[in-house]
């Protein structure tokens, strides 16, 4: 599984990385580049719905959510613990 | 008397003279924030390093109730001025330029208005279509504010625009704009049921020249998740406790004055009396957990800016005002025509008008469809004493 591609993937399926969620580097701020806190939360179900995961209230801040690299290593976090 | 409270209070006091022909007139409510001036009122969240007594929302809060009860618009002014100064003082720190505003806002007496409102997009905060517009070391910036509250008598504006021409509608910062940096066009008159005071018409806001350094260096998308948001919601929240407040004691003087007349018989307007005093504390109740909850995060950007957070903030502001209605609604039906009438002690015509802005303010139904998105994620709700 890589997730770092799934991440990308479900990022190009909202409007404001159309096209252009393959160009981004770990580190870009999302929220700079234009994600709402409605496309963060449609990014966390589609996470959610992928990975198989849930994200625990502690997790759902912009934090989690600001970069990919921050985002991989929330889901990798998770996968983790599920399967412990 | 040189107390927070004693000073509140003689503002208060010069709020409520002059309310009712502020409302008539729909006119600023000069006097009330020149008494806020006088007491040093605006400069009250600034840190002690740049002049100010480094106070907290929660004070802050309590000065809204208190002027709340005094004159609605006084209040929302005063509630809209430290809005954006706890934006100022959470996210300039470390900009120098901003830091010189803070020290001026304290000094000065400086009252600051908000620009975010704007033609084709209404008042969706999160979203902007007018542009800062970059040449060498200063900005243009031109916008059409469908509503500037006070913009008129502001000494400065922080204004929303987009980062540039080409970014992104959601890709926002905020600038701060001095009343001798900008021309206001005014397009819109403010005529409205209440709050008429708040003076909250539409203008065309144009700006030249102005320096790159004026841009608070945190996107707006920051700004609002960390400290708008809270911000609003408690502090407005606060001026509509305010408002039920003064009905409630209305009531309550009427009630007391009708068992007086007759001694032995408990009024039946009690029993309303004692419904409204109920939805009164209750009202009360969420406002201050709420602000506890707020303190007790300590400025924590990953709490503040959480969902769970975000949630209960959501549900304090649909709830405090939709309860802030009903309260003087009660207040009204118990008082009878004495409050229906404009020239009695117990009038109660200039707060329901007035309260019957607070579930508009930003609509209470697009409040709940924001809350229903963020729930779609939320997990569960925790301890009664913890969350």
């Amino acid at each position: 599984m890589n997730i770092a591609q799934d991440i990308r993937e479900i990022l190009g399926s909202n409007e404001a990385f159309s096209g252009k969620a393959d160009r981004l580097s770990e580190d870009d701020s999302l929220f700079d580049l234009g994600l709402d806190s409605f496309g963060s939360v449609q990014l966390m179900l589609a996470l959610e719905e992928r990975f198989n995961i849930e994200f625990p209230d502690e997790l759902l801040n912009r934090k989690s959510f600001s970069t990919i690299r921050a985002i991989r290593e929330a889901v990798s976090t998770l996968i983790q613990q599920e399967a412990a | 008397m040189s107390t927070l409270a004693a000073r509140a209070e003689r503002a208060a006091a010069v709020a409520a003279r002059h309310a009712d022909a502020v409302d008539r007139e729909g006119r600023f409510p000069e006097e009330a924030v020149a008494a806020m001036k006088a007491e040093r009122l605006l400069g009250l969240q600034i840190p002690g390093q740049f002049g100010g007594e480094g106070a907290g929302l929660t004070q802050i809060a309590e000065l809204c109730s208190t002027l709340g009860q005094a004159c609605s618009a006084a209040a929302m002014v005063f509630a809209m001025h430290h809005i954006k100064v706890s934006s100022l003082v959470t996210h300039g720190l470390d900009s120098r330029w901003h830091g010189h505003l803070m020290e001026r806002i304290a000094g000065e007496q400086l009252l600051v208005a908000s620009s975010t409102t704007e033609a084709g997009i209404g008042g969706d905060l999160r979203n902007s279509l007018c542009a800062v517009e970059t040449t060498g070391d200063c900005f243009a910036l031109g916008k059409d504010a469908s509503v500037i509250s006070y913009g008129a008598q502001a000494d400065l504006i922080l204004a929303t625009a987009r980062r540039h021409p080409d970014s992104a509608t959601s890709d926002q910062v905020l600038v701060a704009l001095m009343a001798d940096q900008i021309s206001l066009v005014r397009t819109g008159d403010w005529d409205t049921l209440g709050m008429r005071g708040t003076c909250s018409d539409g203008f065309r806001l144009e700006a030249r020249n102005v320096p790159l350094e004026q841009i608070l260096p945190k996107p707006f998308a920051e700004i609002a998740a960390q400290s708008m948001l809270a911000s609003s919601h408690l502090l407005w929240s606060s001026v509509w406790y305010g408002i039920a407040t003064y009905a409630l004691d209305r009531a309550r003087a009427f009630v007391q004055a009708d068992a007086r007349r007759r001694p032995g018989q408990v009024p039946p307007t009690a029993l309303r009396l004692a419904e409204v005093s109920n939805a009164h504390q209750a009202m009360r109740g969420a406002i201050v957990s709420a602000l506890r909850r707020f303190e007790d995060a300590h400025g924590d950007a990953d709490t503040i800016g959480s969902v769970g957070f975000c949630v209960m903030l959501n549900n304090l502001k649909v709830t405090v005002s939709d309860m802030a209605v009903d309260i003087v609604r009660g207040a009204l039906a118990i008082v009878g025509l004495a409050g229906y009438r404009n020239d009695t002690p117990f009038s109660l015509g200039r707060p329901l008008r007035d309260v019957l802005s607070a579930p508009l303010m930003i609509g209470n139904d697009r409040i709940l469809a924001n809350t229903a998105k963020l729930l779609l994620v939320q997990k569960g709700s925790g301890q009664l004493m913890s969350a």
